[in-house]
């Protein structure tokens, strides 16, 4: 008998969980650069409002809607003195859980695109402590050099933003 | 400190001075509420949020929980969110479409106009009881209706809405219009509400302050120069260039006015691509169809940065059209609730670059926002060193033509927000380094 997983996909979810896993590290560890070669140069990262999970990009506002231009400028900026929340940086710790693969399709080029999600909580301290928590949605390319972020949606569980004052974190 | 003392407001001398304790004393926040919230005009909503009857959606306006809905009638209406009955709120979705509004208390229902058609076990009242006016939901003393955009007023003696509005109605104007050529305005779906642990009126300051951006948005200037970058096209010194102006009125209203490129509406961007700058071009010329040449030109060329007085953003810029309310939760904590606005029949692609523009800049994931949230926290932390207790607003007040970058707007804010607070039977202290309380 196969299971909802085996039906849906036979990506291994161990390769997946490693690839979160890391990007969590870099991103605590503020390793921006690292970060970003994380990601397939045709990459979006999203975050719906927090009134509207299921905002449309283009059509609705969203917290968040970067190509890979605005992903290196979000770096850029973030690594500047002049991203004046994040100056000093904030410490930052992620928790990743819930890892599943939800799919697999193959993209323009042939290559494997497996689609996955996973439940995030991330501690953002400074003065205080902020918590974000929600789910992350993903879309990732199976690369010669291994699994690259074509997709990643960050969907807040939050009413509105209180403490947190801004995303001004990669969350 | 006594409230008529927390304003040094010196022409001659070119001073204009607020002392912080207006930023941080609970007691001066409360009597905001009654002196500055309770007595003015308060926005509540736009009329495309709730185009549909039945529609509606649940508002906070003044500590006061709304229901803002279109009844079955087709008018729109605000009422109170509380049943006759014992007080529960009758609406606790946040948005929706209803026939009716029943209390999930005692299930006392009422219609989308407000009256009581519904309660359980009628037999146990008199005749008369049910139905009776009194019961229906409470309207508030005051309501307007300016061009779509919805207020409230819950002081029956408030002056009316157009003497109220009267000195910015043209600034509003230029940019109501400008979207009559493609449908009127709409409210897009997607709302931002974030909270700063800060006065809620340095928020009003630093949404018509143009001084700060050099400083704090370096980080946007280099986007904007990689995104140019990206297009083989070099940025220069950015500068807010000619015709910039700061505007105030005696009713508080005020703000700045400047030339900027890339406004959605009608004016190219040297970010974007070539089919977006034609379809800029395109709406350019209905306006100039549509309108005086010298008003399609300041629609499309123009961007205005307004405060309606007291918490209310209205903010047309090369970021997009967007309504901002500030709302004070406590002295040094303040709740923010945003929307964006689009032409009903803007191009997809258009209303993508006019999404990225703003998103980009504003919003509590932009490149913008999350510096002047912590620019405003910081000050509040500042403030907590009593000793150094005044703030200087001064720039630009020997000037004749008020620039962008002076705060003529700002003073035009605190001179109305300081008639209001003085305006009382007692004199209200302002706690500051002592913590002095004397009412």
């Amino acid at each position: 008998m196969s299971t909802p997983h085996d039906a849906q996909s036979s990506f291994p979810r161990a390769q997946v969980e490693d690839l979160l896993f890391e990007e969590a590290a870099l991103l605590d560890e503020w390793r921006l650069d690292e970060w970003l070669e994380l990601f397939d140069e045709e990459a979006r990262y999203v975050m719906p409002t927090t009134d509207l999970p299921e905002g449309r990009p283009g059509q609705d506002v969203l917290f968040i809607d970067d190509d890979m231009v605005k992903i290196r400028a979000r770096v850029e900026r973030l690594k500047s003195r002049f991203a004046h929340r994040e100056y000093p940086v904030s410490r930052t710790r992620r928790m990743i859980g819930n890892v599943r693969v939800t799919g697999t399709k193959a993209d323009e080029r042939g290559r494997t695109l497996v689609l996955a999600s996973a439940n995030f909580v991330v501690y953002r301290i400074r003065r205080e402590v902020a918590v974000y928590m929600g789910r992350y949605d993903y879309v990732l390319v199976a690369t010669g050099e291994g699994l690259r972020i074509r997709h990643r949606k960050a969907t807040l569980d939050l009413e509105r933003l209180e403490e947190h004052g801004a995303v001004s974190i990669i969350v | 400190m006594r409230i008529d003392d927390v304003l040094l407001d010196d022409q001659d001398a070119g001073l204009f001075r607020v002392h912080r304790s207006t930023m941080t004393s609970e007691e001066i926040a409360q009597v905001e509420w009654e002196r500055v919230f309770e007595r003015t005009w308060l926005f509540v909503g736009h009329d495309s949020e709730i185009p549909q009857p039945g529609d509606f959606k649940r508002r906070e306006v003044a500590r006061r929980p709304l229901i803002f809905v279109r009844g079955e009638d087709g008018a729109v209406r605000i009422l109170l969110n509380s049943c006759s009955h014992r007080g529960a709120e009758v609406c606790r979705q946040d948005a929706g479409n209803a026939r009716t509004f029943q209390c999930f208390y005692h299930a006392w229902t009422f219609n989308t106009t407000g009256d009581l058609v519904g309660v359980p076990g009628k037999d146990a009242y008199s005749q008369e009881f049910v139905g009776a006016p009194d019961l229906a939901l409470t309207a508030p003393p005051r309501t307007a209706e300016y061009r779509g955009l919805h207020f409230v007023s819950f002081s029956a003696d408030a002056e009316d809405f157009e003497t109220f509005i009267g000195g910015v109605r043209r600034y509003l104007d230029l940019t109501l219009d400008s979207a009559e050529v493609l449908g009127g305005w709409e409210v897009l779906q997607g709302t931002a509400q974030w909270d700063i642990k800060a006065n809620w009126k340095l928020l009003v300051e630093n949404s018509i302050d143009c001084y700060h951006f050099a400083t704090v948005h370096k980080t946007y200037e280099a986007y904007k120069a990689a995104r140019r970058a990206a297009r083989g096209i070099k940025s220069g010194k950015a500068s807010l260039g000619p015709g910039t102006l700061g505007v105030t009125s005696d009713a508080g209203h005020g703000g700045f006015i400047h030339r900027a490129e890339g406004r959605p509406i009608a004016s190219s961007s040297t970010m974007w691509p070539d089919e977006l700058n034609a379809e800029t071009a395109r709406v350019r010329a209905l306006l100039d169809a549509r309108f005086p040449a010298e008003d399609a030109a300041e629609m499309a060329e123009k961007s205005r940065h307004l405060l309606i007085f007291p918490n209310l953003m209205f903010q047309d810029s090369a970021t997009g059209f967007r309504l901002r309310q500030i709302w004070p939760m406590a002295a040094g904590h303040m709740r923010v609730v945003q929307w964006e606005l689009a032409p009903r029949e803007e191009e997809p692609a258009l209303r993508r670059g006019r999404l990225d523009n703003s998103g980009t800049f504003l919003g509590p994931g932009g490149f913008g926002t999350p510096d002047d949230v912590e620019a405003l926290e910081s000050c509040q932390i500042g403030f907590g060193a009593r000793e150094a207790a005044w703030n200087d607003i001064s720039r630009g007040i020997k000037r004749d033509t008020p620039q962008a970058d002076d705060e003529l707007q700002q003073r035009g804010f605190w001179r109305a927000w300081h008639r209001m607070m003085r305006d009382g039977s007692s004199v209200v202290a302002a706690a500051g380094a002592a913590q002095e309380v004397a009412r």
